[in-house]
């Protein structure tokens, strides 16, 4: 197993932990709680394995849904995010990011405050996940209105909190 | 041949995508129609112990006023044996009593270790499942009122659907009255219910107390629930929407009390009968 594997597999845990244990009992203002175990999706190497990706992804959200009694709605939004992940980081880092090997986890960490590029990609991402859960979450389209609040509110907390973890794992300046 | 295997090569992230999509699709529509599967729910084993451990420090914060409460409680039941007691010797009441040979609801104590209310469709987990002898629709309630309805068991833990949920649906009835009316949640405030289907013929008043109703098989008559914020009716209704503000803070609840009816076998064998004929 070679490290690029295991450190991926080490995250995956981390932040299913990291979400169940904390995220899930924060309760801020008594509804919103921010998700950032997609993190997991976000930095997943960029030349790794799309189906690989896709299955894990399914089995991230399935494992936070048991804990939160939501049948299947974390599995369906992480599943969604990790689909169309390529199309967010064309959108993000232009067409040519393939060519460039960009090393996803590097560019995040190290330019995060500097570049819009990544800002893009981590609201994109955010956004895109939040809106599939809410409106599975909700099920009804009489609370059209608490979707878009909830939607806007928890993806403002999720990002802080993905800004904040990702600048505590930053590999120190040699 | 040829044609469709490389279809499926060529497509093969799609497709994935899509049989997971569906597996999703299809344990929502499980949650959102009928009971949860017992597998994706937090009453499984695993989830119960990680959910016990986390508990165990919010306990351990929470330990003083839990503690008030039931120290309340403890003295208000002292009241009430000791009324009794003085009651039962000056007079000889007990040969118009109704005789019953067994007690029709036993009490099954167990400890909350998970409580949403931030969704549509709120449970509860608690520590006490089959072991315990808890099974499926039977009522959850505190010393303050009533919390709601156990959903799933497993071995040792069971969830709870919270009365914080739109599925929901409880008979109650105005203390001291027998009008009786549906109790429902309409998914805005953790502190309100609605009581719908009251007739416009009660007699109520801003402040009454509505209690659970007699012709549950879940819950016994008058275990508290709330009191009438406001009342509201159309023209056209006959029947009145009740808003009931819970005795219970449903964003804080520690020990609850799981009631077994006794007698709940025989009673769904007869209507079975019933129906039958």
């Amino acid at each position: 197993m070679n490290s690029t594997a295991f450190s991926n597999i080490a995250r995956f845990i981390a932040l299913w932990a990291a979400q169940v244990l904390i995220f899930n009992n924060i309760d801020l203002f008594s509804f919103i709680n921010p998700f950032p175990y997609i993190l997991f999706i976000i930095l997943y190497p960029t030349n790794g394995n799309r189906a690989l990706l896709l299955v894990a992804g399914f089995l991230l959200g399935l494992s936070v849904d048991m804990f939160e009694n939501s049948g299947g709605i974390h599995a369906a939004a992480s599943l969604s995010l990790a689909f169309v992940r390529p199309s967010i980081l064309k959108f993000s880092f232009g067409i040519s990011y393939q060519y460039h090997n960009l090393n996803i986890l590097r560019k995040v960490t190290s330019d995060v405050f500097k570049s819009m590029e990544v800002f893009t990609y981590l609201a994109l991402s955010v956004i895109i996940h939040h809106v599939v859960l809410f409106i599975l979450e909700f099920f009804r389209f009489n609370f059209i209105w608490e979707i878009l609040l909830r939607t806007l509110l928890t993806t403002i907390a999720t990002l802080l909190t993905c800004i904040l973890i990702i600048y505590l794992i930053k590999p120190a300046k040699k | 041949m040829q044609q469709i295997f490389n279809f499926f090569i060529k497509n093969s992230t799609k497709l994935l995508f899509l049989l997971l999509l569906i597996i999703s699709f299809a344990l929502i529509l499980r949650t959102h129609t009928f009971h949860q599967s017992s597998f994706i729910s937090s009453a499984n084993g695993v989830t119960g112990y990680v959910y016990e451990n986390v508990n165990s420090i919010k306990e351990y914060i929470h330990l003083k006023p839990e503690n008030d409460a039931l120290a309340l409680e403890n003295a208000e039941l002292k009241e009430v044996v000791f009324n009794q007691l003085t009651a039962q010797d000056s007079l000889e009441m007990n040969r118009f009593k109704p005789t019953v040979d067994e007690e029709v609801f036993s009490v099954i104590v167990a400890k909350i270790i998970r409580n949403t209310f931030k969704t549509k469709e709120n449970y509860l987990t608690i520590k006490g499942g089959e072991k315990q002898g808890i099974e499926s629709d039977m009522g959850v309630i505190n010393s303050k009122g009533i919390i709601g309805i156990i959903e799933k068991t497993s071995k040792n833990y069971a969830t709870v659907q919270s009365i914080l949920n739109v599925e929901s649906r409880i008979n109650a009835k105005i203390k001291g009255s027998n009008h009786f009316g549906t109790l429902q949640w309409n998914g805005e405030n953790t502190g309100y219910v609605q009581l719908t289907d009251v007739p416009r013929l009660a007699d109520l008043h801003k402040g009454d107390t509505i209690v659970t109703g007699g012709i549950s098989k879940i819950f016994p008559e008058d275990i508290p629930i709330g009191i009438i914020e406001k009342a509201f009716t159309t023209e056209s209704s006959n029947y009145f929407t009740i808003e009931v503000r819970l005795f219970n803070d449903m964003t804080n609840l520690g020990y609850v009390y799981v009631l077994k009816n006794n007698y709940i076998e025989e009673i769904l064998d007869l209507e079975e009968k019933t129906h039958n004929e």
